[in-house]
């Protein structure tokens, strides 16, 4: 019956495992001061700043699918912009997987509404011949009876009732198909417009520069240059409109469906140059520059997400998130020591080390990959204390039950370690693959706890393979834990064997 | 604990044991009244949305004089008509809340706030979610979901047995239609935070699970005709074997769980913290239920239907001449009679 008798090959060799961990250590730490990462990175939730998730859909009238070509594409125009911008940190991501993914643009500090409203634009330009315009409001009865030359009742009666003063008529990009006509406001709500298909388009502008016009004051303009195809449709639409009758001589631009400006053409351009002017500030100037310069975002983008975190409620989470992990941390501390006795010691400086290489990690993936640590993966690291105190709790209670057989603690250290290893194997695995399939299938900050969760999970692997398995059986070649001392955690009676002996 | 230690030994040897398979149809009519009860909330209460799903806009205000009236003046000053939900949080925090704006709005409703409580704009803590953006993260945690049970049945099957596989399954399906139907009763916000604390709710029962079936595996890896015990006999004795680690395990990951529960609701009062922890701590609560009272009862049930087992049930009924999976008491006495040595089941060669 007993299998006490039974020969253990004790081939483990506990100070090599140690070895090998503190040079993982040792290296690590290493790389850390090496590469001068001294400081985490955080994420907007907690210290403050902008992030915004579009999300891609196909522009209205556009033909086709979203394509993952057309969404790198669209990630690396927004880049573009926001690096124009001179915003420092700045970052722009796309997440999840294929063409199911989402742009998600962060920014720090309080720049961000500037920034927001910016990138995601469309920025679709186009040139149109304006064939009917008026004030914003909505037209009296006498105003409606008077029908613009060449356009049909049912526009007339659109333009007519088109109120500009609304905050929903300022949205644009809804309705702006290139070969079809516009009725539209301009970007300021004061005025309104009926135009003919575009004739130039956006794509057709070969750079894009911001100036100040020194005589007219301080009044910023952007200029713009036409490639071969743009100079020539340009020079045709300018020569044709000269010499009609107002206010069909005005060719409106049209950025996103809104008029920015509806200049009198009072000669043909065949030069291939032309000013938008309005009332434009240094910076707006700056900034439709940079978006004309860079191009039309191959794709229209709903807002999903925008989300603004003051600098004060960043600090608040910090503190939060740092707090609850101290006391997560002190709480499954004081829990084991009760539990376990001296053996706690082993789960408390398992748990030590597996935070020293969370945190070193953690600093380095900053570094390595711009892993930003967030409020949800400070989360998925105090959710994972559990997963990793549960492997020392398994190993353990195995090792409890081979003493329980009648093996000495050190030959249980052993036998216990070969079970246990397996099931702490296929649990660990478990996890990896929810965090895994988590980071694939979430959106935004909470990615976050998958990440965390998934790499403390490896960490608890490494952990218990070079730390708590080789202190264990050097531990276990000591007298105090080998006589089952009272608080060794191992005495006979915690084990359940003096009462075994009594019946 | 001394004590409890003790009854890890008894436990363990099959002196005290409790018979959680034989009693199999109670905790069946527990968690089926639980799960029909969750399907009731569901149906009737449905569950309380937060704005990420439905869309909307939230703007919380830093300020010293926190003022109720001053936001909805601010609100209706930038335009909106419909009306806001109008909160204060804490001593010196109000938010506000909308039905989904246009983006010209939601800078009005900011401007507007600022300029009233004069602060700036930056120290607006501001959400606005579209309204097509629930669609899309409920999307994305459903493929999450399926490809996650997916996976984790076949690595199962592969590193277990294809019924352990599936009763895992069962149980993590339990676990999950249990807790969503808590929210639905207690009328808690579900957020994206939440969605991600029930899918790793599904980790964590799975683990836990794992762990007890892996004792079953070893206990029943050389069940054969001759074995003294049924196959139901030997999974209860496994549970009874893990139950001072799921018992220790579930108060290991509770606690930190706790933890950030605390401070997310106490100190936070709201936020992914809280809504994380919250989905978290309901969860392993049932999940450490269901990894000791239902999966292991699904597994016995299924494998007692093969023959085999069939006919070592009526070998083991014959030999002790009580029924086979009948009271506690048959159990403990089955272990009794077999002796002192509790791996006995498995490790026929050692008995000589």
């Amino acid at each position: 019956m007993s299998t006490t008798t039974k020969p253990i090959k004790t081939s483990s060799r506990p100070g090599r495992s140690l070895t090998i961990l503190g040079l993982i250590l040792v290296s690590l730490v290493g790389l850390v001061f090496l590469q001068d990462t001294k400081s985490l990175q955080l994420g907007l939730d907690l210290r403050g700043g902008t992030s915004v998730t579009l999300q891609p859909r196909i522009a209205p009238g556009e033909e086709g699918s979203v394509t993952s070509e057309a969404i790198d594409q669209a990630v690396s125009i927004i880049r573009q912009r926001v690096d124009s911008l001179g915003v420092v940190e700045a970052e722009v991501t796309s997440q999840g997987t294929g063409t199911s993914r989402q742009i998600v643009i962060s920014v720090p500090g309080d720049t961000g509404r500037r920034v927001v409203d910016l990138v995601g634009q469309t920025a679709e330009l186009r040139f149109r011949q304006v064939l009917a315009s008026g004030s914003g409001f909505p037209a009296t009865a006498d105003a409606a009876a008077t029908p613009a030359a060449g356009v049909s009742a049912e526009l007339n009666a659109k333009f007519a009732a088109l109120d500009c003063t609304k905050p929903e008529s300022l949205q644009g990009t809804s309705s702006d198909l290139p070969s079809e006509t516009l009725v539209t406001c301009d970007r300021a709500g004061g005025a309104k417009y009926i135009l003919a298909p575009a004739e130039v388009l956006g794509r057709q502008i070969s750079s894009a520069a911001a100036g100040l016009d020194t005589q007219a004051g301080s009044a910023w303009f952007v200029s713009l240059e036409f490639d071969n195809e743009g100079t020539s449709a340009f020079g045709a639409l300018t020569a044709r409109v000269t010499s009609l009758p107002e206010p069909t001589n005005q060719v409106a631009i049209v950025l996103d469906g809104l008029v920015v400006s509806a200049p009198r053409i009072t000669e043909a351009i065949p030069s291939g140059n032309a000013q938008i002017t309005g009332s434009f500030s240094q910076l707006e100037a700056q900034d439709l520059a940079n978006v004309l310069k860079y191009g039309a975002l191959p794709l229209a983008f709903d807002r999903g997400e925008v989300q603004q975190v003051s600098p004060t409620l960043g600090a608040d989470q910090l503190n939060a998130g740092v707090l609850a992990a101290g006391l997560g941390m002190l709480l499954v501390v004081i829990f084991t020591l009760l539990y376990y006795r001296a053996l706690g010691f082993v789960t408390v400086a398992s748990l030590g080390v597996a935070a020293i290489m969370l945190y070193t990690l953690i600093l380095l993936m900053g570094q390595w990959i711009g892993f930003t640590l967030t409020l949800a993966g400070i989360a998925g690291a105090i959710t994972a204390i559990g997963v990793t105190a549960d492997s020392f709790i398994v190993y353990f209670e195995r090792v409890k039950d081979e003493m329980r057989e009648g093996r000495s603690l050190r030959t249980a250290a052993e036998t216990g370690w070969l079970r246990a290893r397996r099931t702490i194997l296929i649990a660990d695995f478990v996890s990896i693959i929810a965090a895994v399939l988590l980071y694939i299938f979430s959106v935004g900050g909470v990615r976050g706890f998958a990440f965390t969760l998934g790499l403390t999970t490896l960490i608890d692997l490494i952990i218990i393979f070079l730390f708590t398995k080789p202190a264990l059986v050097l531990i276990s070649r000591s007298k105090f834990f080998n006589s089952g001392h009272p608080l060794s955690g191992f005495s006979p009676k915690s084990l359940g064997l003096v009462i075994a002996k009594e019946s | 604990m001394s004590k409890f230690s003790g009854l890890g030994g008894r436990l363990y040897r099959g002196e005290t044991s409790v018979n959680f398979i034989g009693r199999r149809r109670r905790w069946y009519a527990l968690s089926g009244f639980f799960v029909l009860l969750s399907i009731g909330a569901l149906a009737v209460q449905g569950l309380q949305l937060g704005i990420e799903f439905k869309g909307g806009s939230s703007f919380t205000v830093n300020t010293s004089n926190p003022s109720i009236s001053l936001a909805r003046d601010a609100v209706e000053e930038a335009g909106v008509t419909s009306d806001p939900i109008v909160q204060l949080v804490g001593t010196d925090k109000v938010r506000v809340q909308t039905q989904a704006l246009d983006p010209a709005f939601n800078n009005a409703v900011q401007d507007a706030l600022a300029a009233k409580f004069s602060v700036s704009a930056a120290d607006i803590d501001t959400q606005i979610i579209g309204p097509s953006w629930g669609k899309e993260i409920t999307r994305k945690a459903l493929y999450g979901l399926f490809g996650f049970l997916f996976v984790v049945m076949i690595y199962l099957t592969m590193a277990l047995e294809p019924k352990m596989a599936f009763s895992a399954i069962v149980a993590v399906v339990h676990d999950v239609f249990i807790t969503v139907g808590i929210y639905a009763l207690v009328g808690f916000d579900v957020t994206p935070a939440t969605i991600i604390g029930f899918l790793t709710i599904l980790g964590y029962s799975l683990y836990d699970t794992v762990v007890v079936f892996d004792r079953v595996r070893d206990n029943t890896k050389a069940i054969s005709a001759a074995s003294t015990k049924t196959y139901s006999q030997a999974v209860n004795l496994a549970v009874n074997q893990t139950i001072v680690r799921s018992a220790n395990t579930s108060i290991v990951a509770i606690l930190p769980v706790a933890a950030i529960l605390f401070v997310g609701a106490g100190l936070l009062g709201a936020g992914t913290l809280k809504d994380l922890s919250l989905a978290l701590f309901i969860g392993l609560i049932v999940g450490t239920y269901s990894s000791i009272f239902i999966a292991p009862s699904v597994l016995a049930q299924l494998r007692e239907k093969e023959p085999a087992m069939q006919a070592l049930a009526k070998r083991v009924a014959a030999r002790t001449s009580t029924p086979a999976s009948g009271s506690s008491a048959v159990v403990s006495s089955v272990a009794v009679a077999n002796g002192r040595g509790p791996r006995n089941q498995p490790k026929r060669k050692g008995r000589k």
